[in-house]
């Protein structure tokens, strides 16, 4: 089983008021020197069989329909590195 | 013969009763419809009310865009049947691309609950002719995420062809680009707002009664048509 993972971030001109109520927080918290944060979602698919072309596809069309509104919302998709969480490879 | 108004009940709907009973008052046959029904079991219009559809899991509206019963509206909407779209109904026709652009978190964060006055901009839509251009109304106000945002072009075009209906007035309750509430489709049949007329048809609940045009409009609109 591989596992990809799609990231959806409002897209830069979108106002992201929760990213910038963590940057109002940070100086607060001691964590001085961010200038600006962007809050998004990620998303992690285990996806069953091999992740070809093919399959990538259809995660880019399942992100495109669902997982990201690209009218606000831009999107990656990747696949993770095989076995970084988990056994050998399938 | 009475006109029947459809409301759709998503899981986690909860205006649907008042919307119902706001078709009632208007004069109207209130018809509940279910999200799993493709059948719209011959209504005239549909109500898509507020709430949190799914409990507003991924994007406010993002789940029930794609409940059965969607499928049947977003067709018969395309041919001309009146949907009005209340608060998440407006974030489901927005999501559904019925109407262009989305709603977003408030720009202040906070979850805004006030009596909130409007201008009704277009009262030429299937939904607004009870009101003239011009007039100002007061109905409640309830959402977390209710900016409206679209792209330069497009808000520069809905505001060409005359589509946006109501506009906020006395403060921008939750940052919308250009102060906007609600707006129609092209053909004036389709109308999402965020603020809630339902709300505000009987003054024992409401504000005030100047929600209850939206409903008395579309009953004459399916009379005359």
């Amino acid at each position: 089983m591989a596992r990809v993972v799609v990231d959806v971030m409002l897209k830069p001109e979108i106002l992201d008021p929760q990213g910038q109520a963590v940057q109002r927080a940070l100086p607060r918290l001691g964590f001085e020197g961010i200038k600006d944060v962007r809050q998004g979602k990620r998303f992690e698919l285990d996806v069953e069989g091999p992740v070809d072309d093919a399959a990538l596809a259809r995660v880019r069309e399942m992100a495109e329909t669902f997982l990201a509104n690209t009218v606000i919302e831009d999107f990656t998709v990747r696949v993770e590195a095989a076995g970084a969480q988990e056994g050998a490879p399938a | 013969m009475t006109t029947r108004i459809g409301v759709v009940t998503f899981p986690g709907s909860l205006d649907d009763a008042d919307a119902l009973r706001a078709v009632r008052i208007a004069g109207g046959e209130p018809v509940k419809l279910w999200h799993r029904d493709t059948d719209l079991r011959q209504v005239d219009a549909v109500v898509l009310p507020g709430g949190f559809s799914y409990g507003d899991y991924l994007r406010c509206g993002a789940i029930a865009r794609f409940s059965p019963v969607m499928g049947t509206v977003i067709e018969q909407a395309r041919a001309g049947m009146p949907v009005l779209g209340i608060c998440n109904g407006f974030q489901v026709l927005c999501e559904s691309h019925l109407l262009p652009g989305a709603l977003t978190r408030n720009d202040h964060l906070h979850f805004v609950c006030r009596d909130q006055r409007l201008t009704v901009e277009n009262a030429d839509t299937a939904w607004t002719r009870d009101y003239r251009a011009g007039q100002e109304i007061t109905v409640p106000l309830k959402n977390g995420e209710g900016g409206y945002v679209a792209d330069e072009r497009t808000l520069d075009e809905l505001e060409a062809e005359g589509r946006v209906v109501v506009r906020y007035l006395d403060g921008n309750p939750n940052g919308s680009r250009r102060d906007i509430a609600g707006i129609t489709n092209a053909a004036g049949n389709v109308v999402g707002l965020m603020p809630h007329p339902e709300h505000a048809v009987e003054t024992l609940t409401g504000p005030t009664t100047e929600g209850l045009p939206f409903f008395t409009s579309v009953l004459k609109q399916l009379v005359n048509a």
